[in-house]
Parts: C-alpha cells; sequence; structure tokens
C-alpha cells in the first residue's frame, strides 16, 4: 500500500493534468465520488452526518486488523468527489496515521480556489470527523 | 423604444470582468444588483466633500448633508408614493424593518390569543420576528397555502381571517420563486376585518411600480441594495397614525425630544424609530439609484426585465432534465430551476466555472421547500443589464450540465 505522502503526490499531479480549467476540475471531482462504495441504507441518519457541511455527507467507520475503515456518502456529486479524495488518501489506515496525517495535497491543488469558501468549511469538517474517529479507535486500542 | 441594453451596461463597472476565464454573466439579482457608477462616485463625493452628521450641527457641511440625506427620503416618498416624507423609516436592510414593526407594533398591538397571518412562501426574515412575537405574547402564527404552481391559495387566506387577526405579513413577489402575490385583494381582505397589512418589498421595488396609497399597505419594506443602491440600507414605509401609535424602537440620540432622568420625550416621526447616527453615506447615495431607475423608467425596467424572463423560459424548456420551480402567471424575473437528479449546489458551481453566477440552496424559504419536496433549486434572476445573449450562455451551460447527467 502506498504511503498517505505517495497518494497525495498522486493526486496533485492528477489535478496538475488538469490545469486551470475549472469546468474539467469539477468534472473530474464529480467522476470521482463514483468510486465510493455502496452506502448502507439503514446508516443514513442524523447521528451519521457530518455537522458543518451544506450539503448532506454520511460518514461511518469501523475497525479491522488495527485498521479503520470509512464508509461515506453525499446528497450531491461535487462532495461525494470531495470525499472520496480524502478517504483515498486516508481509508485502511492505522489511527496514529490518520492522526497523524498532514494533508498538504488539499493546499497543493489549491482546493480553496476549486470549491469556494463555504464547501472549503464543510471539507475541513469532513477532515476534522475523519481524525476524530481516528481518535476514538485509537483510544479503543489503548484502553 | 426599447432600452439600449449596451449602453446601461456601460454604467456598471463590475459587470466587466473575467470569472474562470469566462467573461462574467451575472443572474444572481435577487440576491442583490450591481451599482451603476452614479451610485459609486455618489459615495465616493459625499466622503470626499460632504462628511458630516446630520440634523444637528450649526455648520455648512452638516446643513448640506442633512440636506442630501432628507432628498432621499423625499425621493423614496416620490418613488412609493407615500403621502409625506415623515412616512418613510430608514433602517438597515428589509430585515430590520420587519423586527421594527414586529417589536413596536407587536409589542402594543399584539396580545395573548392573537393571530398573525404570512404565507408558505415568506422569507425566513418574514417568518422568525412573527415567531419570536408570537412565542413571547403567546399569539398564533397562521400560514396560507400555495398551489403547485406556487401561487397562495386565496380562499384559504380568506379562511384563515377572522376577528383576533391583527396583522397580514405577506410577501409582495417571492424570492425563491418569483410569484407576484394578488397583495390588493389580500389588503382589501384584511382590511375589512380590522387587521394591518405588511408588504414586505424586497423583490417587488425593484421590478414593479409601487403605489402605497393606492395598495393601501400600513406598511411597505424593502432594501437600497437590491435596487442598485448601496447595502445595509433599509426602507420602512408605514401610515402616520399607525406609526405615531407605535412604542419607538431603540432608544438614544435622534429619537428623543427632551432626555431628563425622570422621563424621555420622543422626537416626531421619523426620527423617533431612528436611533443614533443613521447610516448617510449610504442613504445619500441611494437618491442616485432612484434617480438611476426614474430615468430608465420603471415600466420600461419591467418591460426588459419580462422579455428576459419569458426568453429564457423558452430557451431552457427545451432542453431535457429542466424542471422549471414555481409557474405562477404573475411573475418578476426570477427563474427558480432544477435538473434533473442533480443536486442545485453542483450545478451552481459548474455554472460559476463557466463565469455564470447564479444562486442555488433553499434561499432563505425553508418551509416553502419543504411544501415543495425540494432541497433547494437553483435561481437565475435578471436585472435591468442583463441581455438575452447572456441567456443563450446560461442555456448552453444548463443543457451541457444535463446532458452530463442524461448520460
Amino acid at each position: 500500500m502506498s504511503s498517505i505522502e505517495e497518494v497525495q503526490d498522486e493526486i496533485v499531479s492528477e489535478f496538475e493534468i488538469l490545469g486551470d480549467d475549472k469546468e474539467s476540475t469539477i468534472y473530474y471531482i464529480m467522476e470521482l465520488g463514483g468510486s465510493l462504495e455502496d452506502f448502507p441504507d439503514n446508516e443514513r441518519f442524523e447521528e451519521n452526518t457530518i455537522k458543518g457541511c451544506q450539503s448532506k455527507v454520511w460518514l461511518i467507520a469501523d475497525e479491522k486488523d488495527g485498521k479503520v475503515h470509512f464508509n461515506a456518502d453525499s446528497n450531491t456529486d461535487i462532495t461525494k468527489g470531495l470525499i472520496s479524495l480524502l478517504l483515498r488518501v486516508l481509508n485502511y489506515r492505522s489511527p496514529e496515521e490518520i492522526i497523524n496525517a498532514k494533508l498538504d495535497f488539499v493546499e497543493r491543488i489549491g482546493m480553496g480556489s476549486i470549491i469556494g469558501s463555504q464547501r472549503s468549511n464543510g471539507f475541513a469538517s469532513m477532515i476534522k470527523q475523519i481524525k476524530l474517529y481516528a481518535l476514538v479507535f485509537q483510544t479503543k486500542q489503548n484502553a | 423604444m426599447g432600452l439600449d441594453i449596451s449602453k446601461i451596461r456601460g454604467l456598471f463597472p463590475v459587470l466587466h470582468q473575467e470569472v474562470h476565464g469566462k467573461p462574467l454573466v451575472y443572474f444572481d439579482n435577487a440576491a442583490t444588483t450591481q451599482k451603476p457608477q452614479v451610485v459609486i462616485d455618489a459615495l465616493t463625493k459625499y466622503y470626499a466633500t460632504d462628511n458630516s452628521n446630520i440634523h444637528r450641527g450649526a455648520h455648512a457641511l452638516a446643513d448640506r448633508a442633512t440636506r442630501y440625506f432628507e432628498d432621499t427620503r423625499e425621493g423614496i416618498q416620490r418613488f412609493i408614493n407615500a403621502r409625506e416624507a415623515a412616512e418613510v423609516i430608514f433602517t438597515k436592510g428589509t430585515t430590520e424593518s420587519i423586527n421594527l414593526v414586529s417589536s413596536a407594533f407587536g409589542r402594543k398591538f399584539v396580545e395573548k390569543g392573537d393571530e398573525i397571518i404570512i404565507s408558505t412562501m415568506e422569507h425566513h426574515a418574514n417568518i422568525v420576528p412573527w415567531q419570536m412575537l408570537c412565542e413571547e405574547k403567546g399569539a398564533i402564527l397562521k400560514v396560507i397555502p400555495i398551489n403547485e404552481d406556487g401561487e397562495i391559495i386565496f380562499t384559504e387566506f380568506e379562511k384563515l381571517l377572522t376577528p383576533k387577526t391583527k396583522l397580514v405579513s405577506i410577501v409582495h413577489a417571492s424570492n425563491a420563486l418569483g410569484t407576484i402575490n394578488p397583495v390588493k385583494k389580500i389588503i382589501d381582505a384584511a382590511h375589512s376585518i380590522g387587521a394591518k397589512v405588511l408588504l414586505d418589498g424586497a423583490q417587488s421595488a425593484n421590478h414593479l411600480q409601487i403605489d402605497v396609497q393606492d395598495l393601501d399597505c400600513d406598511f411597505f419594506v424593502f432594501s437600497a441594495h437590491k435596487l442598485y443602491g448601496p447595502t445595509g440600507l433599509g426602507i420602512l414605509y408605514g401610515k402616520r397614525d399607525i406609526f405615531e401609535s407605535m412604542p419607538p424602537y431603540q432608544g438614544g440620540g435622534e429619537m428623543i425630544k427632551e432626555v431628563t432622568f425622570e422621563k424621555t420625550t420622543f422626537n416626531e416621526i421619523p426620527f423617533k424609530f431612528e436611533a443614533g447616527t443613521p447610516n448617510i453615506a449610504d442613504v445619500i447615495a441611494f437618491k442616485a439609484a432612484i434617480d438611476f431607475i426614474n430615468d430608465l423608467g420603471k415600466d420600461e425596467i419591467r418591460a426588459h426585465e419580462d422579455e428576459l424572463l419569458s426568453y429564457a423560459n423558452e430557451q431552457l424548456t427545451q432542453i431535457k432534465g429542466f424542471i422549471p420551480v414555481g409557474t405562477a402567471k404573475e411573475k418578476v424575473s426570477v427563474l427558480s430551476f432544477n435538473i434533473n437528479a442533480m443536486h442545485p449546489y453542483d450545478v451552481g458551481m459548474m455554472l460559476d466555472a463557466n463565469g455564470i453566477a447564479v444562486r442555488t440552496g433553499h434561499h432563505c424559504t425553508q418551509p416553502l421547500m419543504k411544501r415543495l419536496g425540494l432541497e433547494g433549486t437553483v435561481r437565475a434572476s435578471f436585472a435591468v443589464y442583463n441581455s438575452k445573449s447572456e441567456i443563450d450562455k446560461l442555456a448552453e451551460g444548463v443543457s451541457r450540465i444535463a446532458r452530463i447527467k442524461n448520460k
């Protein structure tokens, strides 16, 4: 499995190919959303949504062999794409790796200017929630 | 003779720029309109040559600023055909105008068990102040239902009127759908049982001829920034006798006649409701916006905007997957829609990538969206400087987005 840094480098080079064309960048992000695994319908309730997002985002997590497995969905295609980027970097990693991950790809691809300030706040909430889950699993492991 | 749109566009500096490498198409006019150079100049001129506090200074600048400030009040009086300038109060915006009425009128006249009527298509600013008042007073908030086209059901409204109805507070033109409500009929019916009527004119003052005497509304509220004027300035029109019967809204300078530590007597209207130093610069600059509208002619502006709306409808309804939201017979230039199976946020962002600015979401009308069973809509709203070729760009953008989803 590639390291967190390697995956981020991959993402950055993919976005570099798209260049400054905003429309293609958005289409690309929307396409990425298609790679998310199916989200169980019975998990689509309020407690599993991320607070601070304008669109609906559901996120659940479980632990297998010391690694955290995330599953997420959203009612908007762009948000699905955004969360799929995060999961590509952080899914199936140890709680410690997730907590310590420096997500510099966000700045390197200029996410702020691609998605605007409102969605950037939502995106920050997603990262916070993912790290919070990791923290919970780390606490459990150490208990 | 129609308006010379390319000449009008030349008066708005902000329109001449590129967004994401594409020429800006500004279709978010129901949120706020752009400002013509004359308004920007009036703001600069005030600060550069006339800046002074008004009404009290015993010097030339204060005198000048006061005169310009009161000129705007008179300009607005004529603009809405109020009986006198004293019936025009300056506030921070439509929201504060409504809050002023709910606080001052509500405090005095609404009691336990009384009823206030609003409609399903109200902006949150015309819902929440009344909910707060009803909670405080033990009054009841009633809501006029709407039909599938987004029009109020008048017969249902008549059923809601009772001797307990103190106020009907209703939107003149809906910000989310564009629907123009039959306000004259509503006002007559409300008055026949002794209720007062507040009209939320935030979306109508820019598009329709407003004659508050002919309408006979008791209050009329709107914001300057939606009429090519500055932000942070609202208008509250009210009938003199009602204003005089209302207690002040806020206490402070300007609104008093005489203050002793034992008792304060209040100033006459309009000053009774304008505590503190007002938003002098923006009030003065708003006069330039009113003159701009008057010079073009409201009927000419409306004719142009109506033409844009029907052209947009023609172009967009041909697109597979385009779903119009709000199909009332009488509308201002607001086109709300969705694209099949797409979230409005995504559509808005893709249009933005093409330089097209629209509003997406619930438009501060969550109860309306719930009634329509929608999460939100994409809203394109047109102003006098918009053109058919811009609508062609919107249609092209929408059609491209719809194609991806239909693949």
